[in-house]
């Protein structure tokens, strides 16, 4: 070996034991869906992982009577402590069982192995720890004296973060006394069915948590369900507001975390090698497919030559292949649908005559795979600057002033998050306090801990989950 | 690296595009301010980051090869005698007798006194002798004992010469005093065949504290001519940690792009372990670039990491953990 060329490091698959089919999970069983089973597969080797039972409505109904029964009987009736206990137990069998999860997300979604084992997994099981805490002392929250839960919650999560965004809905409405029906992606079904043994092993009572699987329509028929009091969703902006619609004018209280284009401002004072981290962590983490990633990079017209010369180099070292490798960056792309998309808005971008720029690394020939790319020479009025690409594409933008740098970051119908890159205090928390955006990062990026609120203005959506905030939308008399 | 490679440049410090810097002590505190800051969270973030690769298999066993040809294998105590360098020595030159494929390290090193010990035991080996000097490791000293005890160890000699800055005029600001004393023992690691000893200058970083002061201290030796940047003495807690290895990889990258001119980096101290040394071996490669994976621009500063590598290495090729017994020990 003349060069430090990394052997191949696999982790292990057989911390996972795959089943042929899996049942979907009702009232503490696993039982078989009325609808059509499909498969779910592995996007980095296209090899089929399982068969998944497809939920229709008449399944859904049963898992909302389930969740309705327990929420009756059991759950709403406990003392918060006890509904504590399960959740601790819950967030140690997590721990317990990291490495599977995480190679089964590995497995089910593309991401490397290194995000999994080290991000979704922790933050997940950190989740179930924080929300635990919060069972017995509802009251003490701040939202009001006697706090009582809603009921049913009817809840749906993407595909970028199976296990987490499971976490992130689950964790809080078990907390607050509600029992839930949740529908995981099509896409990325499997570790929410590793949940639900893990839901059986705590000895969770039946009914409490219960999981669809299946597609739009399971989700559809999952949050229209007239007996869900509550509906959770994290998603696209447009099925986000296909379910405002669906749920406007009944008593359904509804969370939304949708879509995002979060614009990255670098100062020309800012720490310039940490904030190359920064901006390939924003755009280029779980290859891009991240509602909050920062996705624009507004960098000042003074260091811009500078910037880029040294984030061109930068990803040129990233790490792109096989998910499973312990060194891999940069993992597989969901799905061939999302590939798809996120090659029909590169394509769009090199037509509005923006500068392409990919890193030059070899891709796999199977599997769904995207170089991580960048866009110069890209203004507010291109589409890749304005609409959600979710794949490791960055359009970079420059700016001179200040007011400048807010004016653009605030020019979109999104607002979920944003970054600030500055040596100087005073301008970054000039800048944090004009950007619209639920969370603003200041030399950091994608940081995310269970106390703190996360969540979007405008078409990014309402509610906030995470922290005391995250109990609100699942207790009465909060607002939404 | 040979001390006949080293260019016979001795007066002229900085490279061009950085001679108005040095001008005044106005301008290179100037300059030296104007360096991007370093945002310690994110700092010590991405070194934790690169130390979660796994170098497994063959790139363990070119690593760890790698590593055994970086060490400057270094005893500074007090109780140092000739014996104890000539052991060291011995150790150098074959660090597992038993096994002729096993590199030898890059150097001994040493106090100034020692140092004819060293060349008397390594003479023809290949393995350089390097030599502390200018009042190692407080740096305490007048600036002509500082360069006596330099040309003493150069007429000795050595090939190398591991200086340290003068911490206290750089952290009241005196940046140009640094610079100069730096300049001044360059001109003191002078051989009269025109060629030079080569220069690695200690930063102490456990001194500087903040890693804006190690990237303002490795570019102030960069301009003075250093030929490698070492983190510390070895002496003073903490020494190397692998952010201070960023922050300065980091520096002798952007020095590089810069000036063409390339600086070698030297951690020392407190690393003991096979997988530390792995673990900057993964930052040089990622940060600096696999130009700097070569004993002429990166060597380990110290003493007991070269046993760990020697049983690690014995477990690679035998497949067996063999022990601190079956490892000479010097």
């Amino acid at each position: 070996m003349a060069t430090f060329e990394y052997a191949p490091a696999p982790e292990s698959r057989s911390a996972v034991t795959l089943r042929a089919s899996y049942g979907l999970f009702v009232n503490g069983e696993f039982v078989d869906g009325r609808g059509t089973p499909f498969k779910t597969t592995d996007p980095a080797t296209e090899e089929v992982l399982a068969e998944v039972a497809e939920a229709d409505e008449r399944d859904v109904d049963d898992a909302v009577k389930a969740a309705r029964r327990a929420h009756t009987r059991v759950w709403s009736r406990m003392s918060g402590s006890e509904r504590g206990k399960y959740l601790f137990r819950i967030a140690r069998l997590v721990q317990e069982r990291a490495r599977e999860i995480a190679v089964l997300e590995t497995l089910d979604n593309g991401k490397p192995i290194k995000e999994a084992r080290d991000v979704d997994v922790p933050t997940a099981a950190a989740h179930f720890f924080y929300y635990a805490g919060w069972a017995d002392k509802l009251e003490h929250a701040g939202l009001g004296t006697r706090p009582e839960s809603l009921g049913v919650a009817g809840q749906v999560i993407p595909w970028n973060f199976p296990f987490l965004m499971l976490a992130w809905k689950v964790a809080p409405a078990l907390a607050a006394g509600n029992t839930v029906v949740l529908k995981p992606a099509e896409t990325t079904p499997l570790t929410a069915l590793l949940f639900a043994e893990i839901c059986q092993q705590a000895d969770l009572p039946p009914g409490v948590v219960n999981i669809v699987t299946g597609a739009g329509a399971t989700g559809h028929a999952v949050v229209s369900h007239d007996d869900v009091d509550k509906v959770a969703f994290t998603g696209s902006t447009e099925v986000g507001k296909a379910i405002a619609r669906s749920v406007a004018g009944t008593t359904k209280k509804v969370t939304l975390e949708l879509g995002g284009k979060a614009a990255n401002i670098v100062y020309d004072d800012a720490p310039v090698d940490q904030a190359v981290e920064g901006i390939v962590d924003g755009i280029f983490f779980n290859q891009g497919h991240v509602c909050c990633a920062g996705s624009r990079l507004l960098v000042q017209e003074s260091v811009a030559e500078e910037v880029l010369e040294r984030l061109k180099r930068r990803m040129a070292t990233l790490r792109v292949g096989d998910p499973l490798d312990k060194n891999t960056d940069v993992g597989a792309i969901n799905s061939p649908e999302q590939l798809g998309r996120i090659q029909e808005l590169v394509g769009v971008g090199e037509a509005e005559g923006a500068e392409r720029w990919s890193a030059p690394c070899e891709l796999p020939t199977k599997g769904s795979w995207f170089a991580p790319t960048l866009f110069t020479g890209v203004s507010q009025a291109h589409r890749i600057a304005r609409e959600e690409i979710f794949g490791p594409v960055l359009s970079v933008l420059t700016f001179r002033t200040p007011q400048e740098a807010v004016a653009k970051a605030n020019n979109t119908p999104y607002g979920l998050s944003a970054g600030v890159w500055s040596d100087k205090g005073s301008r970054i928390l000039w800048t944090a306090a004009r950007l619209r955006a639920g969370v603003v990062w200041s030399n950091t990026f994608n940081k995310f801990d269970p106390a703190s609120p996360f969540g979007g203005y405008q078409e990014s959506g309402y509610g906030r989950e995470g922290g005391r905030h995250g109990l609100a939308p699942y207790l009465k008399g909060s607002e939404r | 690296m040979t001390p006949t490679d080293a260019p016979a440049d001795l007066a002229a410090a900085a490279p061009a595009p950085l001679l108005d810097a040095t001008s005044s002590d106005a301008a290179l505190r100037r300059f030296l301010h104007g360096l991007p800051g370093v945002d310690q969270v994110g700092a010590e973030q991405r070194a934790a980051g690169l130390g979660t690769r796994s170098i497994k298999a063959a790139s363990k066993a070119y690593a760890v090869d790698l590593a055994i040809s970086m060490v400057d294998l270094t005893t500074l105590e007090g109780s140092d005698t000739r014996g104890k360098v000539r052991a060291l020595s011995a150790k150098a030159q074959r660090p597992d007798p038993t096994d002729p494929t096993c590199p030898a390290t890059a150097a001994v090193c040493v106090y100034p006194d020692m140092v004819p010990h060293a060349v008397d035991a390594l003479r023809g080996s290949g393995v350089h002798v390097a030599s502390v000097a200018t009042a190692f490791p407080s740096g305490r000293a007048a600036l002509d004992v500082k360069l006596a005890d330099t040309r003493d160890a150069v007429e000795a000699g050595a090939d190398e010469i591991d200086m340290v800055i003068d911490r206290g005029a750089f952290l009241t600001g005196r940046y140009l005093d640094v610079h100069d004393e730096i300049v001044a023992v360059k001109e003191a690691c002078a051989l009269p065949n025109g060629q030079s000893a080569h220069l690695k200058v200690i930063l102490e970083t456990g001194e500087l504290q903040t890693y804006d002061n190690v990237r303002r201290a490795s570019w102030l030796a960069m301009m003075a001519g250093a030929h490698f940047i070492k983190t510390s003495t070895g002496k003073v807690q903490p020494a190397a940690t692998l952010p201070v290895t960023l922050v300065m990889l980091e520096a002798v990258r952007d020095y590089r792009l810069a000036t063409g001119q390339q600086v070698g980096v030297k951690p020392a101290g407190g690393i003991r372990t096979t997988k530390d040394a792995v673990k900057h071996l993964v930052m040089v490669n990622e940060v600096a670039g696999p130009d700097w994976l070569d004993p002429d621009w990166f060597r380990f500063g110290a003493s007991s990491l070269l046993d760990d590598l020697l049983m690690q290495r014995t477990k690679l090729t035998t497949g067996r953990y063999s022990g601190p017994d079956y490892v000479t020990m010097d």
